[in-house]
């Protein structure tokens, strides 16, 4: 009974919520977006476990590339129909902040790795043995 | 003079109306002050990556990915935080509607998605422990350890928030206040997901790979 009650007002109160938010919140999926972004996730985790587990490629280079490749393209995934990103939200701002860190991690992930490939070849050559008795 | 006191006054009277829509703006901006909270979120796992990155060939003379990791496990869990992941954007769609019932159910799927997924990585580190590759083996392993156990740590979390957020639903109903939480929790648990692509791909099977 007294959810019967209750059921009304909820009802109304979510409606005022959503007249008043729709104009600067984040847009919400349906469920015909959130399955799209579910099979396509699969289909994009799929290929890749498919391509190491089953040693499809005799290149790994470019079974490395693929892995790399479908990751980034089930990320975009994963942006748009599970954090529902748009250029819209928050006037742009969620967009612009992913942005930013993108090219900070970009600048953190290629500076690093490609510092200490130097650091590391520029070291003295050492065997197994040499490391093995090192102090 | 007269007249800014009258408008003053005015401007009192009609103080909750004001104070309504007042409360109603923060709600905007927690969505985008939670969003970069995620993207300072996801310069950690950056630098964690960029370890990895770096450390992930060292193996002290030590196993290599390729004589560890259990691809079949990593596929099973990768598939738990994925369902875990989609029953999350179900429980947000009942939430959408006003069902208070589905969307806790549909909670409760997700936060069992994320205890299997918890307990499967638990296992293949204790199984990693016992093997004597444990995170002080080599530098490999310690920045392995670092990477997916920070994620695990973060999904951790993210399951006590989401049982919190079960009994305030509970409690209280879907208020403006438990849906705003709701949606950060979404957020977060999406972003989760996320990391977790680039270490199945990045350190699994890009390890598995050598």
């Amino acid at each position: 009974m007294t959810s019967n009650t209750q059921a009304p007002s909820h009802e109304s109160a979510s409606n005022t919520h959503h007249g008043h938010s729709h104009g600067h919140e984040a847009a919400h999926g349906s469920f015909k977006s959130y399955m799209i972004g579910f099979v396509l996730s699969v289909i994009l985790t799929a290929i890749p476990f498919w391509l190491v587990m089953g040693g499809v490629f005799d290149s790994k280079l470019a079974t490395a590339f693929m892995v790399m490749a479908l990751g980034v393209v089930q990320i975009v995934v994963h942006m748009i129909y599970f954090l529902h990103m748009n250029p819209r939200s928050e006037g742009g701002w969620t967009l612009m902040a992913l942005i930013f860190t993108l090219v900070l991690v970009g600048i953190t992930l290629a500076g690093s790795l490609w510092v200490m490939h130097h650091l590391n070849a520029n070291m003295m050559p050492m065997t197994p043995e040499m490391m093995k008795n090192m102090p | 003079m007269s007249q800014t006191h009258v408008e003053t006054r005015g401007s009192t009277t009609d103080a909750p109306q004001f104070y309504l829509t007042e409360e109603h703006h923060p709600e905007g901006s927690t969505m985008l002050g939670f969003w970069l909270y995620l993207m300072s979120d996801c310069l950690i796992f950056a630098v964690l990556f960029a370890t990895h990155g770096v450390l992930g060939r060292s193996y002290a003379a030590g196993p290599s990915p390729a004589d560890l990791f259990d691809l079949p496990l990593v596929a099973i869990n990768t598939a738990m935080l994925l369902l875990s992941s989609i029953t999350y954007g179900f429980a947000m769609l009942q939430m959408e509607r006003g069902a208070k019932a589905e969307t806790l159910f549909w909670l409760g799927i997700t936060g069992i998605f994320g205890l299997i997924f918890l307990g499967l990585e638990l296992y293949e580190f204790a199984h990693l422990i016992h093997e004597g590759a444990g995170p002080t083996r080599s530098a490999f392993l310690s920045s392995f350890f670092t990477l997916v156990g920070t994620h695990g740590l973060h999904v951790t979390f993210g399951i006590i928030w989401l049982v919190t957020l079960m009994v305030q639903v509970g409690k209280f109903g879907l208020i403006p206040e438990n849906r705003r939480r709701l949606m950060c929790l979404s957020m977060f648990w999406h972003f989760l997901d996320v990391v977790w692509i680039g270490v199945f791909s990045f350190v699994y099977l890009m390890g598995v790979l050598g």
